[in-house]
């Protein structure tokens, strides 16, 4: 069971980690919206790039 | 483009905003491969204008419709321009030293996340904007751009194309403090979570240990981490229940931050001295989930606190507002501070009042629904005085300021508020007082059985305290009520009630009377044509189409109640489209009257009877009292007919007076307008007590009056003439869509004044009411078991610490209960 002796400060040292994360997050206002987060990846950021591309490849031919 | 067949009767609602389309238009877009409809050319545009630019994905995920752009108020061209101009954007754009441009702006018509992300797009395209980003919650975007490739002006107008408007905005300090006070709380909770995570891990082991025993020194590294990461969690995290207690005891007031303080320090001393005496118990683990519990619950009370002010304060001092200066060399668009009494300023229509005045020139109908909750305009001609914050509907005025700022009507209204909010009654305070005795009982109990075992057993007197402490006020019986609280208080939110302050919940179980502002609370502030009588020999459908197309030339509320109309029995696609035909020409809007026009070469009237009927000398008209308010159309060759318009009811408005009955609250209808239009309200509801024409003052008497007789009063209200009665009110209750000083000030707020919610509410509340007091129940049941056994010095702490933990697992998982309104909704 010595082994406790390393793991239970490799813990805390976890846990340190952990907390500065998440004061890092709270500082930087990533708890301001919670609500929207959980909807964009609905939206494709993308397809319009590459329609836009598409359109473009269509007027050259 | 393609036009869609007008099909009368099963007519499909726009797509963009949900409205009726009114019958004989064909708009529509294309969208997703089939032609939508669309109810007028502004949703026409916007969807347009979302579809072109290849934000179809709006549509595809929004939650609601869109609003209608026509219910928007965006800022005439002129006056976004100004917001271009240096001086006037001190107030509310940030500069960087490279130039960058920082603002907020406050966006009127988001409604969920789609509208977000819609807003979002359209501005990150345009050329210069360096970054924006909407936040859903508070109703604002954070924009920054650079001013030598864009224009404000520019960025607000390509809002404005897909259907949103923004206004600059000036967030405030109080503002500014709640957000950093939230983020203190977060990181404090956060600290708190962590460790409590972490020492239950060690605890478990701790417990495990006492079972099959456990080395000395493991257990002492055991007891050492747990005091590590204590410590912050004690001296971080609960140093507000700290600073709190010694506030109270400096004022010599025991709160119920006082024993939690003591026992939170007290446990954690004890621990720390029994682990160096190398005997007795740590209570570590407790001391974390205490005080994780206890920060979680104020968190949840200050978020939603934070996000009902944020909602209120969304327009509230918002906008740097300007007003139009008549000068010498023309008008001058100024900031509306800086106006001084006697200045003469122009106000066009739609455009609100910047100051109080008189006015000067012309001569308008001022919307005045802010102040009084009236919902009609009000006629007003030069020498007649204005009051600032109301809305100018009909044609430009010129006004002399005559008050401004501290002395104008809407800052004594905001006085009157403040001593009303000052003068509230005590009942609310009614749950501290019950604390108090709790507090001081558990204290005195304490300090006797310390006392007795000080006598007999010294060395177990401190030990048995602390146990009798930890054991009594720790999680169940400082959770019963709080998680309960913020459970319901969290699934109402999501109902649509926000609720601000703690003892509304408590509050709307025991209320003994319901008092409503009549404008807005139970009607839609809207009015419906419900009645037609044709006095001639045309039908009603000609009858529509002549009153048509007289009021396509105004604004007025009536008016917007004839072009919305499509009910049964009136056609307009027939007889070769007689809507269509029908124009009227050399349309005059005569205020105060009505309207007068020339359709097909003979002239009309539609308005007041007695103006309508001077038309058409020596005719008269019966008697017409089928509905709230009725309009005359007199023609040339003598009256055409009458309409009745009505005042519609909001849908739920019926069930919550009927659930106000059962649960036997007596409900009020108490309201500034003096038409017999709020009495004919009370009786289609069975109100019993209506009062109409009621000052501010009045309404405050009646209110006080009926406190004077023991009556717990909740109040819904809308405009702010009614702020300083909600304010003396028990519970108040704001609408969503009532003025923004309104539900600054209010206990809660209804979102999307839907009446339902209220129902639901008074439900939930007494649903809470039984949830804490099973609660309270457990927890008294547990303490009282347990208090002997610990002042005898009989707890083992296994025992004491499982039967806490379980104890306060039994309260919060019933307190969850209450937090799927949803579901039964």
């Amino acid at each position: 069971m010595s082994i406790l002796f390393v793991l239970i400060p490799l813990g805390l040292g976890l846990l340190g980690i952990a907390v500065w994360g998440f004061i890092w997050a709270v500082n930087n206002d990533q708890f301001e919206d919670l609500d929207q987060a959980a909807h964009s990846i609905l939206f494709d950021d993308d397809r319009i790039a590459s329609e836009a591309l598409d359109l473009s490849g269509d007027e050259s031919t | 483009m393609s036009a869609a067949p007008a099909i009368a009767g099963a007519v499909e609602p726009c797509f963009h905003c949900g409205l009726a389309v009114p019958p004989g238009l064909s708009y529509s877009v294309f969208i997703d491969g089939v032609d939508r409809p669309m109810c007028c050319p502004g949703c026409r545009a916007v969807a347009m204008a979302i579809i072109d630019q290849g934000l179809d994905d709006y549509y595809r995920h929004r939650e609601g419709h869109g609003v209608n752009p026509e219910a928007l108020s965006p800022s005439s061209a002129e006056e976004a321009r100004s917001f271009d101009d240096a001086e006037i954007q001190r107030a509310f754009v940030r500069c960087d030293p490279e130039g960058i441009k920082r603002a907020t702006l406050s966006i009127e018509g988001i409604s969920c996340a789609a509208c977000a992300w819609l807003i979002e797009r359209q501005l990150r395209r345009r050329p210069g904007v360096v970054d924006v980003s909407v936040h859903l919650g508070s109703h604002r975007a954070q924009l920054t751009w650079d001013p030598t490739i864009a224009k404000l002006s520019e960025l607000l107008t390509a809002v404005t194309e897909v259907g949103y408007v923004a206004h600059p905005f000036q967030p405030d300090r109080e503002e500014q403090y709640a957000r950093d006070q939230q983020k203190r709380m977060l990181r404090r909770l956060g600290v708190a979570g962590l460790g409590m995570m972490q020492v239950m891990m060690y605890a478990v082991g701790l417990y495990a240990g006492s079972f099959q025993g456990i080395d000395d020194h493991h257990r002492l590294l055991l007891h050492w981490v747990s005091l590590v990461v204590t410590t912050p969690v004690v001296f971080y995290a609960a140093s507000p229940f700290f600073g709190n207690a010694l506030r109270d005891l400096r004022s010599r007031q025991l709160g119920m931050d006082v024993p939690v303080a003591i026992a939170i320090g007290g446990a954690y001393l004890a621990s720390v001295w029994s682990m160096l005496g190398g005997a007795g118990e740590v209570y570590f683990d407790s001391v974390c989930m205490f005080t994780f519990f206890l920060l979680l619950g104020r968190y949840l009370e200050a978020r939603m606190r934070r996000r009902s002010d944020e909602f209120s304060r969304r327009l509230l001092r918002g906008a740097p507002r300007t007003a139009r200066r008549v000068g010498p060399t023309g008008d001058e668009i100024v900031a509306c501070r800086l106006l001084v009494p006697g200045d003469l300023v122009r106000v066009r229509e739609g455009e609100t009042i910047p100051a109080d005045g008189v006015i000067v020139e012309g001569h308008s109908a001022i919307d005045e629904a802010l102040l009084t909750g009236e919902p009609l305009p009000h006629a007003r001609l030069p020498g007649d005085p204005v009051i600032g914050g109301s809305q100018n509907i009909e044609s430009p005025l010129v006004i002399s300021v005559t008050r401004t700022g501290a002395t104008s009507t809407l800052a004594s209204i905001v006085a009157l508020l403040d001593r009303a909010q000052a003068e509230r009654p005590a009942t609310v305070r009614a749950a501290d007082r019950a604390a108090r005795v709790f507090v001081a009982a558990v204290l005195g109990l304490t300090a006797a059985v310390i006392f007795y075992w000080w006598h007999v057993q010294p060395d177990r007197a401190f030990e048995i305290g602390l146990a009798i402490l930890v054991s009594t006020c720790p999680c169940a019986l400082s959770l019963a009520t709080p998680a309960a609280l913020a459970a319901a208080t969290n699934g109402l939110a999501r109902a649509g009630l926000l609720i601000s302050r703690g003892h509304v919940l408590e509050g709307l179980a025991r209320i003994s009377d319901f008092v409503f502002d009549k404008t807005g609370t139970l009607t839609r502030g809207e009015l419906e044509l419900v009645a037609v009588r044709p006095l001639g020999k045309e039908s009603e459908t000609e009858c529509m189409a002549i009153a048509r197309a007289l009021e396509e030339h105004s604004s007025h509320p009536i008016a917007r109640a004839f072009s919305r109309w499509n009910g049964p029995g009136v056609r307009f696609d027939d007889e070769s489209g007689a809507q269509t035909e029908t124009v009227c020409s050399e349309a005059i809007a005569v205020t105060g009257a009505g309207l007068s026009g020339r359709i097909h070469g003979v002239g009309y009237r539609l308005g007041r009877a007695d103006w309508a009927l001077s038309l058409s000398p020596g005719s008269s008209v019966p008697i017409f009292d089928e509905a709230d308010c009725a309009v005359l159309l007199v023609g040339e060759r003598g009256p055409v007919a009458w309409f009745g318009l009505r005042d519609e009811l909001r849908p739920g408005a019926a069930k919550l007076i009927e659930s106000l009955r059962r649960s036997g609250a007596r409900a009020h209808l108490l309201t500034g307008d003096p038409s017999p239009g709020a009495t004919r309200v009370a009786r289609r509801l069975g109100i019993e007590e209506a009062r109409g024409g009621a000052s501010p003052e009045e309404k405050l008497a009646y209110v006080r009056n009926l406190q004077t007789r023991g009556a717990v009063i909740a109040m819904a209200g809308d405009g702010v003439n009614d702020a300083p009665v909600l304010a003396a009110a028990q519970i108040s209750i704001a609408m969503g869509g009532g003025s923004d000083l309104t539900r600054a000030r209010a206990d809660s707020v209804l979102l999307e004044d839907d009446l339902d919610t209220l129902t639901l509410a008074l439900n939930w509340s007494r649903k809470t009411r039984r949830v804490i007091r099973q609660n309270l129940t457990w927890a008294l049941l547990y303490n009282l078991t347990i208090l002997p056994l610990a002042s005898m010095g009989l707890v083992a702490p296994y025992a004491a610490a499982i039967g806490m933990s379980l104890s306060s697992l039994l309260v919060v998982g019933n307190a969850l209960r209450l937090g799927d309104v949803r579901v039964s909704k």
